[in-house]
């Protein structure tokens, strides 16, 4: 049957919810790092009982904690995060030119590979390797140094580098995103990178179609077919069939196509779940009712989802993290909440509990699909 | 010995919740007192300092015997009552409310 476990990183510490294959019941252990920000926490592939988490305060800094046991207990690692050479500038908000400076890690990516290799995003926006379990971290600068990171803008939550995806049929092609500049590739296990964002359009810039300076929220793919990526951009949901060259708007009927979150099931490449938000001024549900929306088509035609969720009063947001699936025959959905709540469907999205109610504001959400 | 107490977050990192013990070779400074510091609890680099230019964190403020620290120079020598344990030496994290 197999069991899960859910990995929550949230404002104030961190949270593993484990359930076996029906997962209908529910163990909640933590707080982890209890008072500290936990932007993500994920583990590897490969190896289940390896968790890598990010832990940070804007007063203490950055650390990374590692567990070989499944997070049953955790130890520090290597918080190294120097950018290479000389950093230079990229724009600030005001148009002049600013230092690149290191706040903190918004994302880890496991390689798929090996357990001691891991992939770090961080803000201001570089993407940061170690090949030693996080002991020692090195920047892969080619992405910071292509030509266009001078011209990089942050977004209003800063400028980072949120979503790293590494092609499951091709370990040298990564795709990463950064607010807010876009949709970045290497086919080279990221020596060398090119912005992807032909097909965006973005009406926050001069040039709504400039080549970077889009809002990108998240990226998600499905195992089985790589090429094509799906993107919940800060207004747009897009899709690109041809791994990032070209994107096309995919919103269709969804009530707002403003969001933060986008996920692909585990088992039907062309099903995609996002959860509408507003807008970039009011970020809560339209309605102040909390739907996710499904597409079995790839886009365009979606459903909404609300059975088990609030559906009056509801103003919490989910950030761009903080949507997962697990790869349970029945596919599980599993998203947390700015109010604390931690939803999950057992059944594909058709209905839903939660399965914690009162955390600190949810950041991120993972899930490991155990034997 | 020096005494050094940490704020929460620290403590929880180190897994130290009452004050922090060192022993300071030579003259006790800042740098002195934070080096020492570091070395007995690796996991603290970086969290009070940066780590690159080893200046302290904007939102770090050093105080003890009543005397706010932070802006003395970091190769000042420490008070008497710090070096002699009379004193405590807080590592503070700075307020914020709202």
């Amino acid at each position: 049957m197999g069991s899960v476990r859910v990995l929550v990183g949230t404002r104030k510490g961190a949270f593993i919810l484990s359930a076996d294959g029906t997962r209908k019941s529910w163990d909640v252990q933590g707080p982890f790092f209890e008072g500290w920000e936990m932007y993500h926490l994920k583990g590897s592939p490969i190896d289940p009982n390896r968790i890598y988490a990010s832990q940070s305060t804007g007063w203490f800094g950055q650390i990374i904690q590692r567990s070989d046991d499944g997070g049953a207990s955790w130890a520090p690692v290597g918080n190294g995060f120097k950018y290479d050479g000389v950093p230079g500038t990229h724009q600030w908000y005001d148009g002049t030119p600013h230092p690149w400076e290191f706040a903190r890690v918004w994302h880890l990516e496991p390689s798929l590979t090996d357990p001691d290799t891991v992939l770090a995003g961080v803000e201001d926006a570089a993407l940061f390797k170690s090949t030693d379990g996080g002991e020692n971290w090195s920047e892969l600068s080619g992405l910071r140094g292509h030509g266009s990171g001078p011209h990089w803008q942050p977004g209003a939550g800063g400028m980072c580098l949120h979503t790293i995806t590494v092609s499951p049929k091709d370990p040298n092609r990564i795709f990463a995103a950064i607010s807010a500049a876009g949709a970045f590739r290497s086919d080279d296990a990221g020596s060398t990178w090119r912005p992807i964002n032909r097909g965006l359009r973005s009406e926050g810039i001069p040039d709504e179609a400039a080549e970077v300076g889009h809002c990108v929220h998240r990226i998600a793919l499905h195992p089985s077919n790589p090429d094509v990526l799906y993107m919940q951009k800060h207004w747009d949901v897009m899709r690109s069939n041809d791994a990032g060259e070209s994107w096309f708007e995919v919103s269709g009927n969804l009530p707002s196509d403003f969001g933060f979150v986008i996920d692909v099931h585990a088992h039907e490449p062309e099903t995609i779940y996002v959860v509408p938000i507003t807008s970039d001024a009011v970020h809560f549900p339209p309605e102040g009712k909390l739907r996710v929306y499904r597409s079995r088509s790839g886009g365009n035609e979606w459903e909404p989802l609300g059975k088990g969720l609030p559906q009056s009063h509801c103003y919490v947001n989910v950030l761009r993290d903080a949507m997962a699936v697990d790869g349970l025959d029945e596919c599980g959905i599993y998203f947390g909440t700015t109010g604390g709540q931690v939803y999950a469907s057992n059944d594909a999205g058709d209905s839903w509990e939660a399965i914690v109610h009162d955390l600190p504001a949810v950041l991120s959400v993972e899930v490991q699909t155990l034997a | 010995m020096i005494r050094v107490v940490l704020p929460a977050h620290l403590k929880t990192l180190i897994n130290q919740h009452r004050e922090v013990v060192l022993d300071v070779a030579g003259p006790v400074t800042q740098r002195s007192l934070l080096d020492a510091l570091e070395s007995q609890y690796p996991v603290l680099n970086g969290t009070i300092r940066d780590p690159t230019t080893q200046r302290r964190r904007p939102f770090i403020r050093f105080f003890a015997c009543e005397l706010d620290l932070s802006h003395a120079s970091p190769d000042d020598v420490l008070p008497d009552e710090v070096v002699s344990g009379a004193e405590q030496f807080f590592v503070v994290g700075a307020m914020a409310g709202g």
